[in-house]
């Protein structure tokens, strides 16, 4: 997948590692702050209350 | 050569299928790395990210609850003149331990749903308020959301916490560690099971007791990163409530006395 994703990217050496780059850190964020916040509150690990 | 015309398309096949394989292998190699950099990513995010978030959100709750202070306005008076139940996820109070660092002030709001959780120490709506006889009780994040309760594990007894309002301060002291010697036997500490919801009752450990102190408990999870137990700290307000008139900067507990 990754040497699909590095054959795609254009731009020769430089071009291809700002590319990766920068898809990185898209994805990143997407998980940060879109898919984490989400999955979060339906995982066990931070209940403080007594119920 | 008779043998080579038959054996080159076997071996043209043996490539293709060493090939397919390692491209499976591969493929299995790549997802399990990149699902390991994900859960670090999470880590990252449940330590990390979610107390910046929450340092930005407590500070527009200490401005809004500081500006409604200052005309006049407390959540905690009702306008029959009484004390009653607050709007849900209503700032109404500071949350001070000195020997978390006098940087340490957080703003509790009403409620315990995890969307207050989220932004600050959350009061149980059924316990007592800061300063009542009974038990004036509060959830708060061990582990990321401002980790308001992390270092709820050091705190000794005998040291101060301390809850603002908009004109009285009320320090509570942490009880001694076993309850050996409290007239209600009630620990400074204890370990429960998440269902023990005895310990925010107004005489913890005993329902339908009769308060005659006033308390208050923090409840927070542990161990760290788990649900499995509860830490509880019961405080005992110690000393008559002080006006703010008299103490602009703090009781005497909060500025080193």
């Amino acid at each position: 997948m990754y040497t699909w994703i590095w054959r795609q990217l254009p731009g020769g050496r430089p071009g291809k590692l700002a590319g990766s780059l920068l898809l990185v850190l898209a994805v990143s964020a997407l998980l940060l702050f879109v898919v984490f916040p989400w999955l979060e509150p339906m995982l066990p690990l931070n209940e403080v209350t007594v119920r | 050569m008779t043998g080579t015309g038959r054996r080159s398309p076997r071996h043209a096949r043996q490539v293709r299928r060493s090939g397919r394989a390692r491209t499976v292998i591969r493929g299995v190699g790549q997802t399990l790395i990149t699902l390991g950099a994900v859960v670090l990513l999470f880590i990252v995010y449940e330590v990390w990210v979610t107390d910046q978030i929450n340092e930005g959100v407590q500070s527009e709750l200490t401005q809004d609850l500081r500006q409604r202070w200052d005309v006049g306005e407390d959540p905690l008076q009702r306008p029959d003149g009484g004390l009653g139940q607050l709007p849900l996820g209503e700032g109404f109070a500071f949350i001070r331990i000195p020997s978390f660092g006098l940087d340490y002030v957080r703003v509790v709001l009403e409620g315990t749903d995890e969307d207050k959780l989220t932004e600050g120490p959350g009061h149980y709506p059924d316990s007592a308020l800061p300063g009542e006889v009974g038990n004036f009780a509060m959830a708060g994040h061990r582990v990321g959301k401002g980790s308001p309760f992390l270092n709820l594990d050091r705190l000794e007894p005998g040291e101060a916490i301390i809850i603002e309002t908009s004109e009285t301060w009320y320090v509570y002291r942490m009880l001694d560690e076993s309850g050996a010697d409290d007239p209600d036997g009630i620990p400074g500490r204890e370990i429960v099971d998440p269902g023990a919801i005895d310990v925010v009752d107004p005489v913890p450990g005993e329902p339908g007791a009769e308060p005659t102190r006033s308390l208050l408990t923090l409840t927070t999870c542990h161990p760290k990163f788990s649900a499995a137990q509860r830490m509880i700290i019961h405080a005992e307000l110690d000393g008559a409530p002080l006006s703010k008139d008299d103490y602009p900067d703090g009781p005497p507990a909060l500025t080193g006395g």
